[in-house]
């Protein structure tokens, strides 16, 4: 590209010293100044690994383009819910978990309590002593949701009963598989496992999930991407907030649920629990983003992170270029508002798959979209969400071209964390989430963001480099 | 008359986007009627009423989104779809950045997409790698930063004339183009002279000088202290030379520098001599150029104003400068005999060297403080005396502390000195060297001694600090200001000759 040096003015970038910006700035020189620090840190080992990497930066630009067009290219719909044991083949005695592999006894308490929970709710065991032991005995496998087509949110946790949406990416095949939301309170993934979890588990299985499946399957499938488009209009991330989604979502299910429902009671009942939760859609989100994201996997030397996951314990990602491989590095607290009677104190580490939202440009990455929800990072409102979205925009390969923010005059949500961009500059995706207890049997306790690690990166940065050599 | 839908799968956009798009593609010239709705059971009845529903829009899903056009013919069609893919694809408008600054020259793009230059200051060793991703970016570099390895500046300034772009520096301190100061720059009056230089504050100096003469500067284009060796091969400031003679606003053309490499002058020479506009050049001590940055000015605004240059000694009568030196001279004592020079700019430094030297014996030939010699230039911006401390034009502390001392030695007579203004500079540096001089002036009256302080301020009455104002405060604490940095070199070299000769 070739331009003209002389003629017009210049338009400037400054790198550097800030004195020179400025003076540029009060001459009403267009002039952008980059707050701008070293390479990695000045880490120089980190900053050699990124030389590397740009001496094939050719390919890999080639490769990022090929794993984006991916990841922005996926068409989820929602066609089915049925049990985990039909849609996944999920056997007995297997629980699913969120977040990167983890042995039981690293596992944090609330998704410990969780796991109990669900293999008495199975019935595979009759307390929670009995549970341990079989976990303790390895009589019970722990598997992670993303290594049989699924996520969970906080704790995760799948078992064959429990119904499952089924998400189909149309453009590729794939499948993807999410449990329902159960609302709020108390609940299986924040770690309560009360008598009232293990009823509302059957409730699902056994009536909801039944007639979602049914509506689901008379509507021959219901276009998530579209559905998250507008409902990014309106003001949500699809993490933190999915008031707008939910209500579109019931808005389309209600005639099929209306013709497939059968017994009054049961349509009354669905009707009343969808209407009592605003974060009902989160999960079709995750099971969206999963569906999405899956199918940029295994594209050689693309450096774009295809999941972002924890388990209360780790933080996990993964990246195109290597496939099912895991990098990890201990989870962060997150940082937010707590309900009545809670505080810090009593907070889990950042745990769930529902990472998977920020992995396709949503959640805290798109948080201009959604200013209320920027309230937790404190009382910026409007100027911090525009900041933050600012801030991922430098660490993606892209925008959305479906995903876009009428406030930035249709920019579209940054998308492709790429683990060179993250190392580089230091900064990390910012996440939207939920707090869980970090006692067994309490619940949610708050809400707020976090950061990704950076040991994550770095590792995947190592092995990308060992990769290409 | 035919009906083509186009039809774009899972695509939500709201209605009122959609509706202003109607109303745009029926301006599209062959379309005679339009519709763009999403692909609702009730849009789509909408459609087929309106006559606009073919068969591919018949079977669109809710969340797809149907272009439905009346056209002559399929080319007024296409056209109209293409509008709506034109008005729909992903939008480039800049992004406010928010409270954030961004972190990088990726986000910095996204807020500034049509930049057209990187201004780069970080520290040398990490230069090179911002200047090559802003060439891969399309942008012009200045890199203002030094310790750049010569190296990588070849590299850098081949893949810059490969892409049509420009890369100045590395060390470049000064640039103005089309008016607008980067760097160290000071504001100069618009004009019809051009400037390539390799040194920053003799861009300064000339554009400064030609300011007073009441012309003023096209560009100035600053190239890179290095840009005229034979290494480098000259690569900047021959396609600055090209440039300037291209410029419609550009009548003369002035090229300052060290005396080139001898394989880079026969370049140089032969591009001068093949340019349509007159020329002047200034490399210190070279044959056939300018003496001195003023004459170089003054030479440029003769030839922009059809006059013959002549070379100026001094602006004051003779008389004058006569009666300034006997004054000076004056309130010294015997064994007062040395000019010490302070500078903040390299190149008045060196040029100051090389006035001195004409007129005395033993002036240290470099500008890093030669301990032993009787006459000696600082120049205090040198790499050796800016480890970890701010350019004495940003910051004066290291240049108050040399005062100082050079003051406190029996032998000085002369303190000359800079005072470089501009974008970039302190706020008021006159105001931050009076108290040193009030300092130097009573550790030299504790030792019985006079003292004389000479200087020149190369800047304009449109600069931040203010010529004249700066001016006047140095003149209020007794330095004799002289009009040019040559003038006042050669004014403190007269007195410390009359100083040697009692």
């Amino acid at each position: 590209m070739s331009r003209d040096l002389l003629d017009p003015p210049p338009r400037v970038i400054s790198l550097g010293l800030d004195l020179f910006a400025l003076a540029l700035e009060a001459l009403d020189v267009p002039v952008v100044h980059v707050a701008w620090s070293p390479t990695a840190g000045g880490d120089v080992r980190l900053a050699g690994q990124l030389a590397r990497l740009e001496a094939r930066a050719a390919t890999i630009e080639r490769a990022n383009a090929e794993a984006l067009a991916r990841l922005t290219g996926g068409e989820p719909f929602v066609v089915d819910c049925r049990p985990a044991w039909e849609a996944l083949e999920l056997p007995e005695r297997t629980v699913l978990h969120a977040g990167p592999p983890i042995a039981w006894d690293r596992m944090c308490e609330p998704m410990q309590a969780a796991v109990l929970c669900a293999i008495r709710y199975e019935e595979w065991a009759a307390n929670d002593d009995a549970a341990r032991r079989l976990v303790e005995s390895d009589r019970v496998k722990l598997e992670p949701c993303h290594h049989w087509r699924a996520v969970g949110p906080m704790a995760g946790v799948i078992t064959r009963s429990m119904p499952v949406f089924v998400v189909e990416n149309r453009a590729f095949g794939n499948r993807a598989h999410v449990t329902i939301n159960e609302g709020l309170g108390k609940v299986l993934r924040y770690g309560a496992n009360d008598d009232s979890v293990v009823a509302r588990l059957r409730w699902l299985a056994t009536e909801a999930g039944p007639l979602l499946g049914a509506a689901l399957r008379a509507g021959r499938g219901l276009d998530l991407r579209a559905l998250m488009a507008q409902a990014l209009r309106m003001g949500d991330e699809m993490h933190q907030r999915n008031v707008a989604a939910s209500a579109l979502l019931v808005r389309a299910l209600l005639p099929h649920v209306a013709r497939a429902g059968g017994r009054h009671h049961a349509v009354a009942r669905l009707g009343e629990f969808l209407s009592d939760h605003d974060q009902f859609f989160l999960n079709l989100a995750m099971a969206a983003g999963k569906a999405m994201a899956d199918p940029a996997a295994g594209v050689a030397d693309a450096t774009l992170v295809t999941t972002l996951s924890r388990n209360g314990t780790d933080f996990g990602i993964r990246v195109a270029a290597l496939g099912d491989r895991w990098f990890t590095a201990p989870v962060a607290m997150p940082v937010g508002l707590y309900f009545p009677g809670f505080g810090p104190a009593d907070a889990n580490p950042d745990m769930g798959d529902s990472a998977i939202v920020e992995t396709i440009g949503l959640g805290g990455i798109a948080m201009a979209a959604s200013p209320a929800v920027a309230r937790f990072l404190g009382a910026g409102g409007v100027a911090e969400a525009m900041a933050v979205t600012a801030e991922m925009r430098e660490i993606c390969a892209g925008e959305h071209p479906i995903f876009r923010i009428p406030a930035l005059d249709e920019r579209g949500v940054p998308v492709g964390i790429d683990v060179r961009r993250v190392v580089e500059t230091g900064v990390t995706p910012l996440i939207n989430t939920g707090i869980a207890g970090r006692r067994a049997g309490v619940g949610q306790v708050g809400a707020g963001v976090v950061r990704a690690p950076l040991g994550c990166f770095t590792a995947a940065l190592d092995a990308l480099v060992e990769a290409a050599s | 008359m035919p009906v083509w839908n186009f039809v774009r799968r899972s695509f939500y956009q709201d209605s009122v986007t959609l509706m202003r798009l109607t109303r745009d593609l029926e301006a599209v010239p062959g379309v005679r009627r339009a519709a763009v709705m999403m692909g609702t059971p009730p849009n789509r009845a909408v459609l087929a009423q309106a006559g606009l529903l073919a068969a591919d829009g018949e079977s669109a899903a809710p969340a797809d989104l149907v272009i439905a056009v009346r056209a002559d013919d399929e080319a007024g069609a296409r056209a109209a779809r293409d509008a709506v893919d034109a008005a729909l694809a992903v939008s480039r408008t800049p992004v406010p950045a928010g409270r954030a600054h961004p972190r990088t020259l990726a986000g910095a793009l996204a807020v500034l997409p049509d930049a057209s230059l990187a201004l780069i200051s970080v520290p040398g060793i990490y230069a090179g790698a911002e200047a090559r991703r802003a060439l891969a970016a399309g942008l012009h570099v200045m890199l203002f930063s030094d310790n750049v390895p010569v190296d990588t500046e070849i590299a850098l300034k081949r893949e810059a004339a490969a892409r049509g772009l420009f890369v100045m520096g590395p060390d470049c301190g000064s640039a103005l183009l089309g008016g607008v100061p980067l760097g160290f720059a000071n504001a100069v009056p618009r004009g019809r002279i051009g400037l390539v230089a390799a040194s920053g504050t003799g861009l300064q100096e000339v554009s400064c000088r030609i300011a007073a003469e009441g012309d003023g500067v096209s560009h100035a284009i600053g190239v890179g202290g290095r840009d005229l060796s034979d290494a480098v091969g000259g690569a900047t400031a021959l396609r600055a030379l090209a440039a300037l003679a291209a410029d419609a606003a550009t009548e003369v053309i002035v090229l300052i520098g060290k005396p080139p490499g001898p394989a880079v002058a026969a370049r140089l020479a032969e591009a001068l001599g093949g340019l349509a506009k007159p020329s002047v050049v200034y490399f210190p001590g070279a044959a056939g150029t300018a003496a001195t940055l003023e004459d170089a000015a003054l030479a440029a605004v003769a030839l922009a104003r059809g006059e013959v240059p002549h070379p100026v000694e001094f602006s004051l009568p003779a008389s004058d400068v006569a009666r300034l030196v006997d004054e000076q001279a004056r309130t010294l004592s015997p064994g007062q005999r040395f000019v010490r020079g302070v500078y903040s700019g390299g190149t008045l430094a060196r040029e100051a060297v090389t006035l001195l030297r004409q007129r005395l014996d033993d002036v240290a030939p470099d500008v890093l403080g030669a301990e032993g010699k009787a006459h000696r230039v600082v120049d205090l911006g040198e790499d050796v005396f800016t480890v970890g401390r701010p350019h004495p034009m940003i910051d004066g502390t290291v240049r108050r502390e040399r005062i100082l001392s050079e003051a406190a030695e029996p032998a000085t007579a002369v303190l000359l000195l800079d005072v470089v203004l501009g974008y970039g500079a302190h706020s008021d540096p006159a105001g931050e060297l009076v108290p040193a001089l009030a300092g130097a002036r009573r550790a030299a009256a504790g030792g019985g001694r006079g003292l004389a302080i000479v200087a020149s301020v190369t800047g304009t009455e449109r600069d931040p600090q203010v010529c004249s104002v700066q001016v006047a405060a140095l003149r209020r604490a007794g330095v004799v200001v002289m009009p040019s940095n040559a003038q006042a070199a050669r004014l403190a070299g007269l007195i410390a000759a009359r100083a040697a000769a009692r």
